[in-house]
């Protein structure tokens, strides 16, 4: 990769919250057109790293180089969704910035949720919520998507599909992909590179590279591999017929 | 035929009616219930600064209304326990201002105007200060509209648009406390609070969006800001109390309309 392709590189970041270091001395980039995930167990700064990312959090050493074609959509986590502010899906794609409705209607389309436009945001379920704020990260036309664990309360199978819907936009768009993830066995399949994170970046390479690393092992257990074994049995499986 | 006092009591409530109703929506939607209380109440402590040193009344107000805003809103970023400190604020400050007027050397001013409002002590300069404030506010309001609705909703979607979730956080905080320094001659400090949640609350079950919540809850307190001194006239009544009571009917009838409907 070319450093034309480079979006956003990492060197030696530092995050401290209070008088914690929660992130130390992390370092990674994404270039375009690549899926990058990141895993780790809980409270290993993930969330953390995709917050300084963003700017939600001050670095406390280290150095970010935003590429010069960096435009990032962001897929937050999960959103305080509360019954107290009435808000339809096509309000809430009109944030943080007004959008006419062809492009609205486009964006939902693409993550297969256009019926959803006039719906309240607090009615949706966890999977049309979730297509509704992928929906909202595209209409900033991102050449970076960010998720912070997107599929957290869809079951398996919807967060396959979700994954699926990912990879189909970055292959659209050519958009790379930073995502946080727990959901081991679908990752490891769905990405191009991993990140083991636990504070410190414990290894990064390949999905196979690391899932045989030691210090992936030793944070996850070895049961994890059956399932990238698993995951990819049933893959080529499917491709077969 | 409308005396003089209820037409000026009239322009007076509509003007802080039409900047309270849009910006209650936040105090709703942020649950800040308790930080209209403890910016209203510290209020009393300004009259009594206000007397002490001299300054304009309203200025003493403006000036304690502002400080209690900062001081309460960094609180709230502090998360659990905040609750607790809150309450203690919204109490706390009333006890000592009373305390504070009561200790006032010479003529003590009149705490009941303050407590509930006072119609009849406003003149044609308030009028003019109270809807030139209400008007800035909703300026201010309406500019910052979109950032405020985005960093109420997610503050991460606010950091990630470039934005900063706290200096919205801080706007909103200066606006309450101008909006209830304002409010405090018309409903008093013990009502005004009432005056930003109710409206907002009694919308809800008919918005679909945030800005059609903040019309609503406009369109509610303006007819409350007529309807509350119209029948203040007719029944004999306070009108501050009468304004909240017509507010209270309406966020009623709402309510009940939106239970039938589920």
């Amino acid at each position: 990769m070319g450093a034309d392709n480079r979006l956003l590189s990492l060197k030696n970041i530092n995050v401290r919250q209070g008088n914690r270091t929660v992130l130390d001395n992390v370092t990674l980039h994404v270039d375009a057109g690549e899926i990058v995930t990141i895993v780790g167990p809980n409270g290993s700064g993930k969330s953390t790293l995709l917050k300084a990312i963003i700017g939600a959090l001050p670095l406390a050493g280290g150095t970010m180089v935003r590429g010069p074609n960096l435009r990032v959509g962001y897929v937050p986590q999960r959103v305080p969704i509360s019954g107290a502010l009435p808000l339809t899906v096509r309000r809430f794609l009109d944030m943080p910035g007004r959008v006419t409705n062809t492009a609205a209607h486009n964006a939902l389309t693409r993550v297969g949720a256009a019926d959803l436009a006039d719906a309240q945001m607090a009615h949706l379920s966890g999977g049309q919520l979730q297509r509704a704020l992928l929906a909202r990260a595209l209409l900033e036309d991102p050449t970076l998507l960010i998720l912070d664990e997107a599929t957290q309360g869809l079951d398996q199978q919807g967060s396959a599909q979700f994954y699926a819907l990912i990879d189909t936009l970055r292959q659209e768009t050519g958009c790379g992909v930073l995502m946080v993830s727990h959901e081991l066995h679908v990752v490891m399949a769905a990405s191009d590179r991993v990140i083991c994170l636990n504070g410190h970046v414990c290894c990064h390479g390949a999905p196979e590279t690391v899932a045989t690393a030691p210090a992936y092992r030793a944070l996850f257990g070895s049961g994890t591999q059956g399932a990238l074994a698993l995951y990819r049995h049933d893959h080529n499986h499917s491709h077969e017929h | 035929m409308f005396d003089d006092f209820i037409v000026r009591a009239i322009l007076a409530a509509v003007a802080i009616a039409a900047a309270a109703g849009p910006l209650g929506c936040f105090v709703v939607w942020r649950r800040m219930a308790y930080f209209g209380d403890a910016t209203a109440h510290a209020a009393i402590l300004g009259v009594a600064l206000a007397v002490v040193s001299g300054i304009p009344i309203l200025l003493g107000i403006l000036v304690i209304t502002v400080l209690t805003a900062l001081l309460v809103s960094q609180l709230s970023h502090r998360g659990q326990g905040a609750d607790t400190v809150l309450g203690v604020i919204a109490h706390g400050s009333l006890a000592i201002g009373l305390v504070a007027v009561s200790l006032l050397p010479g003529r003590r001013p009149d705490l009941m105007g303050y407590l509930f409002g006072d119609i009849l002590a406003i003149d044609q300069t308030d009028v003019a200060f109270i809807a030139l404030g209400a008007f800035a506010v909703l300026v201010l309001l309406i500019w910052r509209w979109r950032r405020l609705v985005t960093a109420t909703f997610s503050p991460d979607l606010s950091h990630a648009a470039g934005e900063n979730p706290k200096t919205e956080s801080l706007i909103l905080a200066l606006l309450l406390a101008v909006t209830i320094a304002l409010s405090i001659k018309v409903v008093g400090v013990l009502l005004i609070a009432s005056m930003l949640v109710i409206p907002a609350a009694a919308a809800r079950p008919f918005a679909k969006t945030p800005e059609g919540m903040a019309q609503i809850a406009a369109a509610l307190g303006i007819s409350a800001g007529v309807g509350g001194p119209w029948a203040a006239l007719q029944f004999d009544t306070p009108v501050g109390p009468s304004i909240v009571v017509v507010l209270v009917v309406m966020y009623t009838i709402s309510s009940l309309r939106s239970l039938v409907r589920c």
